[in-house]
């Protein structure tokens, strides 16, 4: 296949088909570093947090969190979005960049799908324990029964359930399929007998037969087109949540795409902080090389720009529409007593991503890395303005109130915070972090080697 | 038999632990039977499987159901013999009279298996008509007061009636004998057969003076009408005649002596039902913003040291405008020559009161009467009202004789001198100069802890009783429950201590058939008892006889001596809100978590304080200031005049059991005798800041409507011209209205409410009616601090113009009931539904509580159980109960037709769907049409301004349909196209301006 030679490659350091898999593989050969030890203590604390949190909440109850009668949704719906927003990342790339044949995704597709999962994961969580009567959380499930109780399915939050299980589902099952071929790779390096069983178990019996690369190809593609929609219809259907209700400043027609971009935007990021991080940890600086961090940041600069413009179309429509309830709204975001969290949103949602425009800002990664974080933070802000400064306000001013969040409330999200990274930095110790077999796929095309033979 | 209906004290206590073990038994009992079986080893038999699987689905079966059930067993027991009148389920009323030394009301008593649990109004009393106050409302749950005292005690140690008779007794004669003073302490006494039964006491032990006492008392009315008409009285004011109202700080719609029935007769003159034209006009001359004053049409500040002389030139200028000689009156910058001229134009028709006890204020209050003509015709002097004769030289003067140790013997009935008299400690340490100290007391009180003896007495709903609220208006009151604890009543306890061995029972009722009966009419003495007790009032067209003419001399004396009070100083104002009021009920948690009407404060009194002063003295909301040393939380009142300070009497209980205690502070200490009466405000020498917050419990934080057509007004003259004035977003919005989707369709009834924006007071009797009759939990202070408070029906009060007098409009808001309703389509589990009569129900068992329908009820109705309020639940760690309103004394208020709600689900308004249940039944097993005005809702029944009408919106003749077609109506927010059943009128005022 020919490949521009102006195109960077796309591994570099002249690799062959063993040298992928020897430096792919290393991170978990051997013992664990010590890095890795802190950082898994430092995820099981904070999980713990979380863990006592969740006790607290279901032994004492919703009470222990900081809503009140006006404001009946915070934090935890607020992480919810802000969870389901960062799971993104990973199906776009492996779905709808596999179907735009985007070569550059094999590198980081993997890891990125596997922080969907655990986004998703931690997304899910939040539902659940926000349920004021959580063991009877399973009436929101359409099952059969003699009292001819039904689903109300016009309500966006059921039309959730089944979007974000669903989603969940797809996710793994593409996640999982991917991984196959690598578990095969897995079983065959593995030296320890348990080892080797369990990666002989979980390989479905992988041989590397032509059949099966044919028949895993073919999954893949399927897979993909079906998880490619999904990736639109997720964050569509959370924005269901609030675009369908009457309240000012959520009931607005521009929500799916300006949620599902939101959602990339983000998902992008969170890629980013893990990446550039994982990539110097592990030695992976071949595979996931600058070029990679620039394509991500474009993906940033345009979805980011999608979601500044959302935000200026709002408080247009807003003054446009001539309603004053939506009108208080938005004066109300950007001056009220919560005018703070929508500043901090504005800038770093809208100021920040716009420096990628230089692409010294774009190839720089630590400039990435802080305007990663700037952006994961500017994200969750803008759930927080968009649940608690339409809820606090909205049409009686003699039921307006202020929310703040309890202990128990930040010690939830922390707790997702450290299951997130736990179970990062489990999947670092068990599965290849790159795909390896899509690596070597792309390595005739796009490696270093190709290219100079390209010129030769 | 009978006793098996009341439980033991101990029983009372509450005992969580054995509540919830009371599954676990029961799961191990099974477990039991389970290893007997095992253990029999019948798998030897042939029968074995299927015994095995029979004791398996059953253990699987019965420990699904155990982990399913969230409430433990409680068990109930058949009658064996059912009593009469009983039909299980069935709710029996009994009418009664509800006095407690302070506010009068004609009641109906909700009796459900045997357990008072509502009251509502007696529509048949001329005086209350039916309606009813928040403390009204609330006095059922006292009853069930676990700080009731329970049996009678000597130095706390509890004993026997018997012993208790016997010590007072001898204790009574050996004074007697030395001729020493005994004093009967009361509040008012409106019972005849009462005060025939003191008479017989003091006939017994003749050293014996009794005393009335009112904490708040009426002494400057009772001393003017002395000097002016010669017979210390209080008349009948009658304000549905008066055209033009003017009210020198008496809060008549709320606390000033009988604000149930003033608020009937107000609102009289101020609906413009059926195209009516024309209203009152009300005029407010005060120093802090009341409930009255928030109402009225034109509200003129003045500090109260300068009413006097506001008083005086009112007079003065219509003495020359009646041609008469003037004199010199103080000057004032209000300008009273307007009222003057408006008063004179209305002659005849027109009324002015004083809230003030000031006896030369009084009196000029009745030469403008006079000068008016309005004696005879908005004030009727034969007619008297007979609350509030405590004169207050007379406690004055008993307080000195008890420090100079000339009383021997106290006997205190209901009256709680050592919190509520002037000063710290004056009573107190005045008591400890007296022999025998007794207290006839029925609950906890700081007052009674300090007495030798105490006798607990009956709750209201426990006793018989009589009273006689105007003359020749008499009312009974009959127990409605037998005593629960090892109390008598006061009137027995007297009874007992003369040596007599009558019944108060059969007392009352040969009084009744001996003076009353002759009277009558009837044939029958007992027929004439059980009518009267039946009704519940008996009234007469007497009249008082011996009232002398007017004489002004007194006043002309008065007015000679006025002087012009300078004073910088900033003043202190005492007043009692609509829902502690006096201090009394201190201890009712419905009251305590009652928004104040005007502030929305509840939990705590404070030190209302104008919003210039509060600026130059750098004071902000909730701050901590010191008046005269005395801490108190601070907070801006709009319309407060700029150096007076108000705060609110009833709060600072220091022995009042646990809802009650230490909340808020004693503002009593800052009352003074003055010129022989007791006086509600004075001179402050220093308020400073105390540089400390104290967080106070806000349940509206948000004043202003910012522009937003919520409540919508005109005036009169606007209205005049087009009835929809104010209104005319209405129709234009009406006209909009379009859908894509099927309307609902009400086959049968719609329901439907009206609500009076022009009627609504502010009262708040409709919360706590609500509370009562839906079982509304409390929450406490705490919660309500975080905005968590539970009520379903809340009255929102917005303040709009010049925060130095700003106007004040209010709206009592509850579900709306939306037959489009955003709340209902948003719930997963559809938990929220809509019912076939148009109701917005909930289904609280399949509620998970995503509270996605709270966030999105535009009228923030909805309420959240975010805690266990009720010991509903099955986890002990769910429960907030600040109120000990899950003690099972205190549960026996709660209605059995409405569901507790457990922790973690929405609950709000049904429009009492019980009730509409209950009505269509009767209707159906009487096989006839419900009538319009048959179904009342709780807030409706309680509300004594009529401002609530519930009814079919389907029956076209139906006094909510027509209410709805008026052109004043308008629904909350329909621009939202959410359809609520739920109407309002707009307010209209009687002023120039918008």
């Amino acid at each position: 296949m020919y490949v521009s030679p102006v195109r960077e490659p796309l591994i570099k350091g002249k690799k062959d088909y063993n040298k992928v898999t020897e430096d792919i593989t290393a991170p978990m050969a051997g013992k664990p570093s010590k890095y890795w030890y802190m950082g898994i203590g430092l995820s099981l604390l904070a999980l713990l947090a979380g863990g006592i949190g969740t006790v607290i909440t279901i032994w004492y109850g919703i009470g222990t969190w900081g809503l009140n009668k006006t404001i009946g949704w915070g934090w935890g719906i607020t992480n919810l979005v802000w969870w389901i927003g960062i799971g993104h990342a990973g199906t776009f790339i492996s779905a709808i960049l596999l179907l735009f044949r985007q070569k550059w995704r094999t590198s980081i597709n993997r890891s990125a799908e596997a922080m969907t999962l655990m986004a998703v994961t931690c997304a899910g969580f939040f539902p659940l324990i926000h349920m004021g009567r959580l063991l009877l959380g399973f009436f929101i499930i359409p099952y059969p029964n003699t009292r001819d109780l039904w689903v109300n399915f016009n309500s966006p939050l059921l039309w959730d359930v089944f979007a974000i299980s669903t989603y969940g589902i797809v996710s793994l099952l593409f996640w999982y399929t991917g991984l196959i071929p690598d578990l095969a790779t897995m079983r065959d390096r593995a030296t320890h007998k348990i080892k080797k069983a369990i990666y002989n178990l979980l390989s479905f019996g992988w041989t590397g037969s032509a059949r099966h690369w044919s028949r895993h190809e073919t999954l893949s593609l399927i897979m993909a087109g079906l998880a490619a929609p999904l990736v639109l219809s997720v964050h569509t259907i959370v924005s269901f949540d609030f675009a369908t209700s009457v309240i000012p400043g959520w009931h607005t027609t521009i929500f799916p795409p300006y949620f599902v971009s939101g959602a990339i935007f983000s998902g992008f990021a969170m890629v980013l902080t893990l990446m550039i991080v994982a990539r110097k940890a592990l030695n992976l600086e071949d595979y996931i090389t600058v070029n990679h961090v620039e394509s991500m940041n474009k993906i940033i600069i345009t979805t980011g720009s999608i979601v500044g413009i959302a935000y200026l179309t709002e408080l247009f429509v807003a003054w446009y529409s001539g309603v004053e309830y939506e009108q208080y709204a938005f004066m109300n975001r950007a001056l009220g007593p919560y005018a703070w969290a929508y500043w901090i949103m504005m800038t770093c949602n809208v100021i920040t991503p716009q420096l990628f425009w230089f692409k010294k800002i774009r190839r720089s990664l630590i400039a990435t890395f802080i305007i990663s974080i700037f952006v994961n933070i500017g994200m969750w802000f803008e759930r927080f303005v968009i649940i608690i400064t339409s809820l606090h306000r909205d049409f009686l001013p003699s039921s307006w109130s202020m929310y703040a969040p309890s202990l128990v409330e930040v010690a939830l999200f922390i707790g997702t915070l450290g299951l997130f990274f736990t179970l990062f930095l489990l999947f670092i110790r068990a599965f290849p972090i790159i795909a390896i077999a899509e690596v070597k796929s792309v390595l005739k095309s796009s490696g270093e080697n190709k290219k100079h033979s390209n010129h030769e | 038999m009978e006793k098996q209906y009341y439980r033991s004290l101990d029983e009372l206590k509450v005992d969580r632990e054995k509540v919830n073990e009371k599954p676990v038994k029961e799961f191990e009992a099974e477990k039991d039977v389970l290893l007997d079986l095992m253990e029999e080893n019948n798998f030897n038999t042939s029968s074995s499987r299927r015994d095995f699987l029979k004791v398996f689905g059953f253990s699987i079966a019965s420990a699904a159901v155990l982990a399913s059930c969230e409430q433990p067993v409680r068990k109930a027991i058949p009658y064996l013999n059912r009593p009469e009148e009983i039909t299980p389920g069935k709710a029996n009323y009994y009418a009664s009279t509800y006095f407690d030394g302070n506010d009068y009301c004609s009641v109906l008593v909700k009796v459900r298996d045997g357990r008072p649990i509502k009251i509502e109004g007696n529509t048949l009393s001329s005086v209350t008509k039916g309606g009813t106050n928040a403390r009204t409302q609330a006095s059922v749950l006292s009853l069930y007061d676990n700080a009731r005292y329970k049996a009678p005690a000597i130095k706390g140690e509890e004993t026997t009636w018997k012993n208790i008779d016997q010590d007072i007794q001898n204790q009574l004669n050996q004074l007697t004998q030395n001729k020493e003073k005994i004093v009967l302490l009361t509040p008012t006494i409106i019972s005849p057969s009462t005060k025939a039964v003191i008479e017989q006491f003091q006939q017994k032990y003749p050293t014996t003076q009794h005393i009335q006492y009112d904490a708040v008392s009426a002494s400057g009315i009772l001393d003017a009408n002395k000097k002016t008409f010669g017979q210390a009285f209080i008349p009948s004011y009658h304000f549905e005649k008066a055209a033009t109202i003017v009210s020198f700080g008496a809060d008549f719609l709320g606390s000033w002596l009988s604000p149930v029935e003033y608020t009937k007769q107000y609102v009289q003159m101020r609906k413009l039902d059926e195209g009516e034209q024309k209203m009152s006009h009300h005029i407010h001359v005060e120093a802090g913003m009341s409930l009255t004053g928030s109402n009225a049409d034109k509200r003129i500040i003045v500090k109260n040291s300068r009413q006097k002389a506001v008083i005086a030139n009112v007079y003065n200028h219509l003495l020359a405008l009646s041609g008469q000689s003037t004199f010199n009156a103080p000057e004032t910058s209000v300008d009273t020559k307007a009222i003057a001229e408006e008063l004179y134009k209305n002659r005849g028709k027109s009324l002015v009161v004083s809230g003030s006890n000031d006896t030369d204020a009084q009196m000029m209050v009745n030469g403008i009467n006079q000068l008016l003509g309005n004696f005879g015709k908005t004030i009727d002097t034969s007619v008297h009202l007979k609350i509030k004769q405590g004169i207050d030289q007379e406690m004055e003067s008993l307080v000195q004789e008890m420090n100079e140790g000339t009383v021997g013997g106290v006997i205190m009935w209901n009256v709680n001198p050592v919190y509520d008299y002037p000063g710290t400690d004056a009573f107190s340490s005045a008591l400890k100069n007296t022999k025998l100290r007794v207290s006839l007391a029925e609950s906890k009180n700081e007052t009674a802890e300090e007495t030798e003896y105490i006798c607990p007495v009956n709750h209201y709903l426990e006793s018989w009783n009589d009273a006689e609220i105007k003359t020749g208006h008499y009312s009974l009151g009959q127990p409605a429950i037998r005593p629960i604890f090892s109390t008598r009543q006061g009137q027995e306890s007297l009874l007992r201590w003369t040596g007599s061995n009558t019944e108060y029972h059969e007392y009352l009722k040969n009084y009744w058939t001996g003076n009353l009966f002759p009277a009558s009419g009837y044939l029958s003495a007992d027929k004439f008892w059980t009518d009267k007790l039946h009704d519940g009032i008996y009234e007469t067209d007497q009249s008082e006889t011996n009232i002398n003419g007017f004489s002004s001399n007194a006043i002309v004396n008065a007015v000679s001596q006025l002087k012009n009070e300078s004073t910088k100083n900033i003043e202190l104002e005492l007043y009692q809100n609509v829902s502690v009021g006096n201090g009394t009920h201190a201890n009712n948690p419905w009251l305590q978590e009652l928004p104040d009407p005007v502030t929305k404060i509840c939990w705590d009194n404070y030190a209302a304080i104008s919003p210039k002063l509060a600026e130059e003295m750098g004071i902000e909301d909730n701050d901590l200031i010191r008046i005269d040393q005395k801490p108190i939380p601070a907070v801006i009142q709009p319309g407060q005049e700029y150096k007076t300070i108000s705060v609110a009497l009833g709060y600072g209980r220091q022995k009042a059991g646990t809802v009650g205690e230490k909340v808020g502070v004693n503002a009593y200490i800052f009352s003074r005798f003055a010129d022989g009466q007791r006086l509600t405000w004075s001179t402050v020498k220093e308020v400073n800041k105390a540089g400390e917050k104290y967080p106070l419990a806000r349940t509206q934080t948000h004043h202003s409507m910012e522009g937003r057509a919520i409540v919508r007004e005109a005036t009169l003259k606007e209205y005049q011209k087009n009835p929809a004035a104010g209104n005319e977003l209405h129709e234009k919005i009406e006209s909009h209205h379009k859908t894509l989707y099927d309307k609902h369709e009400f086959p049968g009834h719609h329901w439907g409410m009206a609500i009076d924006l022009n009627s609504c007071t502010g009262c708040n009797a409709c919360v706590v009616g609500c509370s009562s009759e839906n079982n509304v939990p409390v929450v406490g202070k705490k919660q309500v601090l975080m905005a968590r408070e539970m009520h379903w029906i809340r009255i929102d009060r917005y303040y709009q113009g010049d925060q130095e007098n700003p106007s004040v409009v209010r709206q009592p808001v509850m579900c709306q009931h939306c037959d489009n309703a955003p709340c209902e389509n948003v719930c997963p589990v559809a938990a929220t539904t809509h019912s076939n009569e148009g109701i917005n129900q909930m289904a609280y068992n399949r509620c998970i509580g995503t509270r996605y329908c709270n966030n999105n009820c535009p009228y923030k109705v909805r309420r959240f159980n975010f805690y266990d309020y009720t010991g509903a639940d099955a986890l002990p760690g769910n429960i907030v109960d600040p109120a000990e309103m899950t003690l099972d004394l205190k549960r026996m208020v709660l209605n059995p037709d409405v569901t507790i709600r457990a922790k973690g689900v929405i609950e709000k308004c049904s429009f009492c769907v019980q009730r509409i249940q209950e009505k269509k039944l009767d209707a159906k097993l009487e096989n006839r049409q419900l009538g319009d005005g048959e179904i009342k809702p709780a807030c409706a029944q309680a509300c004594p301004a009529d401002a609530i009408v519930f009814g079919d919106l389907n029956d076209e003749n139906s006094k909510v349909s027509k209410i709805f077609k008026d052109q004043r109506s308008y629904h909350l927010l329909e621009e939202l196209h959410t359809l609520p059943s739920v109407g309002y009128l707009t307010k209209i005022r009687n002023k120039e301006e918008a």
